[in-house]
């Protein structure tokens, strides 16, 4: 379904520029959920971004669909492939009620049927109708972020790009988040490319997982391999440990790295 | 001032609260209590307060500094440190414990240091203002504390702006500062929680032995349950503004309150992922 | 009139947590703003005076005594009195029909500076402030050389060139009045630019003129709406001077700024012919700074 061959990108221009991704590749085959796993400044939202359609600065060879990716997106994109943002408080316009940014993507692409798509929208998404009406500012953080993938979800895509969808929130309230987002991928058959930097969330949610470090693929695993510690690269081990939590020696190990 | 006198000699407990209490009001009238019928005590030890937001935990950190905005009122039977009431204390003589007796870091130094100072001359101004030392004696012991927090070049990051540190340093930096003045407790709200995963350990690291080579008390509030459990020595598990279960860190997988036993399990570990997350069910009895 | 019943219905509607229409949104929205403008005592004092200023505007035919150009040079310059409540000019012109009359040409001239200069600050700031490079450097040089002209100065020659009216007036201060809120618009868009909601609407497919319209532009409204009522204050004093100096209004036009000039002569003695027209300026002004004020802490998002 996707398909990443030896992206490149770099951010900022002119003196100030960033070489966020190094030659990283990677497939994704369809209905299956892919996960970016590395800290900040390793370059995964920027891959999810690339793939979204919003750096055109790049090089390298992004197919999506079979189709190889250029410059321009077409409307028909935008139907196929949809991102949920990271902070729940800033991915919702702060003017606009429930309804108003469910309508928004039906109107852009003319959809009809308005009505019975946002409240199938809002069913899926496990949120009464009695929130329609709401302002983001009326509505809790995991209540937001249920808004935003309902809001991905309206225009029926075939993939969806998650971008650290759960790490503004609660640990009680991503716990039923990211069973909503599992639940919807089996329902509709979606392919998911899940970016974070908790590696517990990643492991959850996806069966194949890509480390990333500056810029660059460190190691690919699967979720077994996960579960089982079985990294190769010191990096990736060094990751597993600290999500564990606290343990003097790692940390005295780590400030040794300093 | 005889009572920051007396609370320069340790006395076990050195923190007790005794039915804390923190209510807002807004314009409208309605109030909400943060802050529900907390007492706990403190001793030379690592004390984890955890809960979610709404949870009250930060709260609870800066009523001990009395640091809570106008629009809400704190009420206690004790806020004492080593035996004395900071209830009873004047805001000047408060000031005299703020930043000297008790010190708190926040979760962004970015937010916490001044943008236009020099970081070396704020953590000497910080230490100036409570000790009467000359310029020169406290830009030595500034170089002391930076190597402390394990920063290897002490005079490049004295002379660094906020901005062109990075958030490990930053970090390091403003525990620097909060720890300069060789303070009785230490609040850490959130420190780590903005910080990547490595960094995090080490910034812990820091923080443990500097805790330990200087006898303090340690406070610090977090949303990672998993991370207080690895940390601390003891645990307050808050909801609502109340605290739901206190125990050791090492028994937390004991705990018997239903929210933290919730908590517990719908946290994500790597050793489970092959299983469906269990989600929490409120149950509104815990409002009471 | 209402029945206690059915206002609390009212008020529980507007404050209901849960709206159930598009409409009982924006009205709670709008309602609780209202609650939070209403605790500031000055600020409804400001709202009050622009309130009363419309009304004697619309009702000015009803409300005057006598016609503003009517005159009666057997009772010229005579102290205010029951007859004329505020005395007569040197024609024995009834100065509180003027008065009346001439806050229909202040009306006038704020709003056809407003309508003007609103929707051009917004146009060429939002779309600076979006696409950026060249474009913005572009309207943002455009926008220096409006400002750099001072306002008098400018309306002074473009009135030499084109002749004493209002409406020339009216055209010379929305000239040097529109760059500050191009301004306005262009950080706030810059501002929010990048903003995650704005990047989702990109990622909706969404056209640019479709995210300045309905997303940028909604967000800059509040920093314009308070510029607005405090520039108002300002433009209402340009404009009185202009009239005073006879670029604006012409006699007979009972324009407040006009009055002031030709009633300078008698000052010391009729006080009234001038320093009426005068306090009523100052009262207006000051009634839409206070508005301004109230507004912008009203209207600050933090608020919310």
């Amino acid at each position: 379904m996707i398909q990443i061959h030896n992206l490149d990108v770099h951010l900022g221009s002119g003196k100030v520029t960033v070489h966020a991704v190094r030659n990283v590749s990677f497939t994704v085959k369809e209905g299956e959920s892919f996960g970016l796993v590395g800290e900040s400044g390793s370059g995964k939202s920027t891959v999810l971004r690339v793939i979204s359609g919003l750096y055109q600065n790049r090089s390298g060879e992004i197919k999506i669909d079979g189709e190889v990716q250029g410059g321009r997106k077409g409307i028909e994109f935008y139907k196929k492939l949809q991102m949920v943002f990271q902070d729940p408080y800033a991915s919702l316009h702060p003017r606009h009620t429930v309804d108003q940014a469910l309508t928004e993507p039906l109107q852009i692409h003319k959809l009809d049927q308005v009505e019975k798509r946002i409240r199938t929208a809002l069913k899926s998404v496990g949120l009464g109708l009695n929130f329609r009406f709401r302002y983001p500012h009326q509505l809790s953080g995991g209540q937001r972020q249920r808004v935003a993938i309902a809001r991905a979800m309206i225009l029926e895509p075939r993939i969806l790009l998650l971008d650290e969808p759960t790490s503004a929130l609660d640990v009680s309230v991503q716990a039923e988040v990211l069973n909503l987002l599992t639940k919807l991928r089996i329902e509709h058959n979606l392919t998911y490319i899940l970016v974070s930097h908790n590696l517990a969330v990643v492991a959850y949610m996806c069966e194949k997982i890509a480390v990333m470090n500056q810029g660059k693929i460190v190691e690919n695993l699967s979720k077994e391999q996960i579960i089982k510690s079985q990294a190769a690269e010191p990096y990736t081990q060094q990751l597993l440990a600290a999500s564990k939590g606290y343990d003097r020696e790692t940390a005295r190990q780590l400030l040794q790295f300093d | 001032m005889s009572s920051i006198r007396q609370i320069t000699e340790m006395t076990y407990p050195l923190l007790k609260i005794e039915n804390l209490n923190v209510e807002f009001r807004n314009h409208a009238g309605n109030s909400t209590q943060a802050v529900r019928d907390v007492s706990f005590a403190l001793g030379q030890e690592r004390l984890g307060i955890v809960g979610e937001s709404g949870s009250g935990k930060s709260t609870v950190g800066r009523a001990i500094l009395s640091l809570i905005p106008p629009s809400g009122k704190i009420k206690a039977e004790k806020i004492a440190l080593n035996g004395v009431d900071l209830q009873k204390l004047s805001e000047l003589e408060m000031r005299k414990i703020r930043g000297n007796k008790i010190s708190m870091i926040m979760q962004d130094p970015k937010h916490a240091l001044n943008p236009v100072m020099r970081v070396g001359d704020q953590i000497a101004e910080a230490f100036r203002l409570h000790n009467n030392i000359s310029h020169s004696k406290a830009k030595q012991k500034v170089f002391d504390i930076l190597k402390d927090v394990q920063i290897r070049d002490p005079e490049r990051v004295y002379r660094a702006y906020p901005h062109e540190l990075s958030g490990g340093m930053g970090q390091r930096v403003m525990i620097a500062m909060m720890l300069i003045p060789d303070p009785n407790l230490l609040i850490a709200d959130e420190p780590t929680s903005a910080l990547d995963v490595t960094v995090q350990m080490q910034i812990l690291a820091i923080i443990d032995d500097l805790v330990k080579e200087k006898g303090m008390g340690l406070i610090f509030i977090s949303h990672d349950l998993n991370l207080m459990a690895s940390f601390c020595d003891r645990v307050l598990i808050m909801y609502a503004g109340r605290i739901v279960e206190e125990c050791r860190a090492s028994e937390l997988a004991q705990a018997k309150h239903p929210y933290t036993k919730g908590l517990l399990a719908c946290l994500p570990m790597v050793e489970n992922s092959d299983q469906k997350l269990t989600t929490l069910n409120r149950d509104p009895a815990w409002l009471e | 009139m209402m029945t206690e019943k059915a206002f609390y219905g009212w008020r529980a509607w507007l404050l209901a947590e849960t709206p159930e229409s598009a409409l009982q949104a924006r009205l709670s929205r709008f309602y609780l703003s209202w609650l939070s403008f209403k605790r500031n005592p000055l600020a409804v004092i400001g709202l009050l005076i622009v309130v009363f200023l419309v009304l004697i505007a619309l009702f000015a035919p009803w409300l005057s005594h006598h016609l503003p150009t009517e005159q009666n040079l057997a009772d010229r310059l005579q102290s205010p009195s029951s007859t004329y409540w505020l005395g007569t000019d040197e024609l024995g012109r009834d100065i509180y029909s003027r008065i009346i009359h001439g806050s229909k040409i202040t009306l006038y001239i704020i709003f056809l500076v407003a309508v003007i200069v609103v929707p051009l600050g917004l146009f060429v700031g939002t779309t600076a402030g979006y696409f950026g490079g060249i474009i913005d450097k572009i309207l943002m040089r455009i926008t220096d050389i409006f400002m750099a002209f001072p306002r008098l100065i400018l309306a002074l020659a473009f009135v030499a060139v084109m002749g004493p009216s209002i409406e020339n007036a009216v055209i010379a201060i929305t000239i040097t009045s529109w760059p500050p809120y191009a301004r306005i618009a262009r950080a706030e868009t810059i501002t929010i630019r990048h903003s995650e909601f704005i990047l989702a609407v990109q990622q909706q497919g969404a056209s640019a003129w479709r995210i300045l319209f309905k997303h940028i532009v909604p967000m800059c409204t509040s920093s314009v709406i308070v510029r607005l009522t405090l520039d108002m204050a300002g433009v209402i004093l340009i404009a009185a001077g202009l009239g005073f100096l006879g670029l604006g209004a012409q006699p007979p036009s009972p324009e407040w700024g006009l009055m002031i000039s030709q009633g300078r002569q008698y000052l010391l003695d009729q006080w009234w012919v001038s320093t009426i027209p005068g306090i009523a300026i100052f009262i207006v002004s000051l009634g839409f700074n206070l508005l301004g004020d109230g507004l912008r802490d009203v209207l600050d998002p933090t608020n919310n």
